[in-house]
């Protein structure tokens, strides 16, 4: 018996699997943002200090992670690594560590980004009015910083929620893989799996990264 | 780490090839991006009625979705609607999907940046409105959109190492499988961040270089 | 002055709105062949819309304009025709920031008109010549001053041997020092017969190089005169209170 492929979601907790599937990988985006938020923020502000070594160190880090595919980090942290040094990480732990190392780069740039943005006649207006640095940083600085910092920061985390979708690459159980897992199993029964499978985790990410995007967009345009 | 150099002679020329397919996949991929993206955003400008909204819906599912499910749904989903394209086809026409709604994200804001007063004083001396678009406007939008163009190539010349999950023998693959079959771990890896590395860098370094000379010729009336 | 000419330009009930906001309430305006008419009134008043009306580049909501007894119709066909025939020039300047100089005088006698590069560039280089730029034919737009962008934008417009010229504000942007020289340009222009509708705020160079002024005030001309006479003897007590605004005099004594 041949059924309509749309079935097979609905088949007994195939549909709750691909949901826990997609939770995999979102908690790994999780941790993975709420690490590299304070981790990025201290980057940032490490890279604008003005020491050679500081910068050129910082330099080298945010481009080598930033010109390597995420998916080749993730290779060198979970198969190189591993053997290298004979740590023996599971794949959630290498993927954590990879994306957190990502997302403190990229956090680290926009924290960059938005301090040096800051005009210079702030601080001097700041310190005219008898402010020390520690006070202009906390009450002129950091306000301004964070309305700028916050729309980028949360569309880091719509784009960390796409990119983890690459753990499925090192073996890691997440919706991808739960889906071929279902399409595998009713291959005779619902030949048109793979369709309706496939699509509906195309839009379980895109349900889970939409309302994201569009929480960013409108804070930047109310923001502007 | 002492990498062993017979090996890596002797599996160079497969990274070769890989790095070729990758090439490929990027280039073709890119250039269709380009073309859907400019295509995309002159509707956009112009606010095409109808258009205007598929683009927009196009452009939120793109964005909004790992390259890496769209290309599954292509490979896999597809064939049962009689839709059957092979591994590399898939993979350009993913790239183009995906980096289609990035190009025209960066250059409908390039053609917003244009100060309305330039159609306005082109209309003035007589230019139609494609002589405008043509001579005027997209000129100088595209000029704007160069760094955001060049971020975007970058980005997704780093996204086609996901076509290794469809099983196209691009670097991840070949990278993937050394380390299965002999545990050469080290050198595989190696080989991959270089083969990485040839290719992104001259890239990079070649945005670096055309966005200085624009500033550097920066417009600004 | 040459007033017995054939009429050049013609606005007659015009009418335009936006939203609620009506800018111009039925102006009628003629301009013959060689004249020069400054358009006066405090900001707001409609005038800067009028040219723009004018030019097309706005639609209107009433009346009609014709030029040479063409109607001019936002959108029409033959705008682009029309507007080979009237030159303008905005207080922005707006030269293209991607061409130089030369290009941007020569690119639509080319490109609109299909002249050829020889043809064209020979005129252009007889205009910059006249404005003291040619010199700078190979510059961007982004390394000349606001006097000279503003000299390029006019020699721009007459390239294409417009039949009339509207000036919009074309000082109002510029450093005190830099008027001077746009303004002579436009008093030599005049001199040499070309019909001028201006926009301005410079009340001593209005007087200077208009035959005509037209006092707008609410989107309606209410007065239209010789320049001399507006300035000496205006009719409405708006006018005379316009006027008042420009006068500095020391009221302690």
């Amino acid at each position: 018996m041949q059924g309509s492929g749309i079935n097979v979601l609905f088949l007994g907790r195939n549909f709750a699997r691909l949901l826990e599937g997609l939770w995999v990988t979102m908690r790994i985006s999780i941790i993975a943002v709420l690490l590299s938020i304070p981790l990025g923020i201290l980057f940032g502000m490490f890279m604008t200090l003005r020491h050679p070594v500081a910068k050129a160190v910082s330099r080298v880090y945010l481009e080598f992670i930033r010109i390597m595919p995420q998916l080749v980090l993730l290779f060198i942290a979970y198969f190189g690594v591993t053997r290298a040094f004979g740590w023996n990480w599971s794949a959630d732990f290498s993927a954590v560590l990879v994306f957190t190392l990502w997302g403190t780069a990229e956090m680290g740039d926009l924290v960059r980004g938005a301090l040096q943005s800051i005009p210079r006649h702030q601080y001097d207006s700041a310190a005219a009015l008898g402010m020390t640095k520690w006070q202009t940083f906390i009450y002129i600085i950091v306000p301004q910083t964070l309305r700028r910092l916050l729309p980028p920061t949360i569309n880091l985390t719509t784009r960390m929620i796409k990119t983890t979708s690459l753990v499925v690459l090192i073996g890691i159980t997440e919706v991808l893989k739960v889906g071929k897992q279902i399409i595998d199993v009713n291959r005779f029964v619902y030949p048109t799996a793979s369709l309706w499978v496939y699509g509906a985790v195309f839009v379980l990410y895109f349900l889970a990264c939409w309302p994201i995007s569009v929480l960013a967009r409108q804070l930047e345009k109310r923001w502007r | 780490m002492a990498l062993d150099w017979e090996f890596i002679t002797k599996y160079a020329p497969l990274y070769v090839e890989a790095a070729k397919l990758t090439v490929f996949i990027a280039f073709w991929g890119i250039l269709l991006a380009l073309v859907v993206g400019i295509l995309c955003s002159a509707a956009q400008y112009y606010r095409v009625p109808v258009a205007r909204q598929v683009i927009a819906a196009y452009i939120e599912l793109s964005r909004n979705t790992p390259l890496l499910v769209q290309l599954f749904f292509l490979y896999f989903g597809l064939p049962n609607l009689g839709i059957v394209l092979s591994g590399k086809a898939c993979a350009i026409i993913g790239i183009a999907f995906l980096g289609g709604s990035y190009m025209a994200e960066t250059l409908r804001s390039g053609l917003e940046s244009i100060d309305k007063s330039q159609a306005e004083s082109a209309a003035s001396l007589g230019f139609g409105k494609w002589l405008t678009m043509k001579e005027i406007i997209f000129p100088q939008a595209f000029a704007v959109s160069v760094p955001g163009i060049c971020a975007n190539v970058i980005f997704l010349i780093k996204e086609t190492s996901v076509v290794s999950g469809i099983a196209l023998a691009d670097l991840m693959y070949v990278a993937k499988d050394l380390i299965g079959l002999y545990y050469q771990t080290d050198e595989a890896l190696t080989m991959l961040v270089i083969a990485y590395l040839a290719i992104l860098l001259p890239v990079s370094l070649l945005a670096t270089l055309l966005e200085r000379r624009l500033r550097h010729a920066g417009f600004g009336n | 002055m040459a007033t017995e000419n054939t009429i050049q330009l013609e606005v007659s009930g015009l009418r335009k709105t936006f939203g609620n906001d009506i800018i111009l309430n039925g102006v009628d305006l003629t301009v013959r062949k060689g004249e020069v008419v400054v358009i006066l009134g405090s900001s707001g008043c409609g005038k800067s819309t009028l040219l723009r009306c004018i030019n097309g580049l706005e639609p209107t909501d009433g009346g009609s304009i014709r030029i040479d007894g063409e109607e001019v119709t936002s959108g029409g066909r033959n705008l682009t025709q029309l507007r080979q025939k009237i030159g303008m020039v905005f207080q922005s300047y707006d030269l293209f920031p991607h061409k130089n100089i030369l290009d941007n005088v020569t690119l639509a006698p080319v490109k609109v008109q299909k002249r050829t590069k020889d043809d064209a560039r020979e005129e252009a280089e007889q205009l910059l010549r006249r404005v003291g730029l040619w010199e700078k034919r190979k510059a961007y737009p982004r390394e000349l001053s606001g006097g000279q962008k503003q000299r390029v934008a006019i020699v721009r417009a007459l390239c294409m041997n417009p039949e009339i010229m509207l000036f919009d504000e074309v000082t109002a942007a510029l450093d005190p020092e830099m008027v001077r020289e746009v303004l002579d340009v436009m008093l030599e222009l005049a001199e040499g017969g070309m019909t001028m509708l201006i926009v301005t705020h410079e009340m001593q160079f209005a007087r200077a190089v208009a035959d005509r002024i037209v006092f707008l005030d609410e989107g309606k001309i209410l007065e239209n005169l010789p320049a001399e006479t507006f300035f000496t003897n205006p009719k409405t007590q708006r006018a005379k209170d316009f006027l008042q605004t420009f006068e500095f005099r020391k009221e302690t004594s």
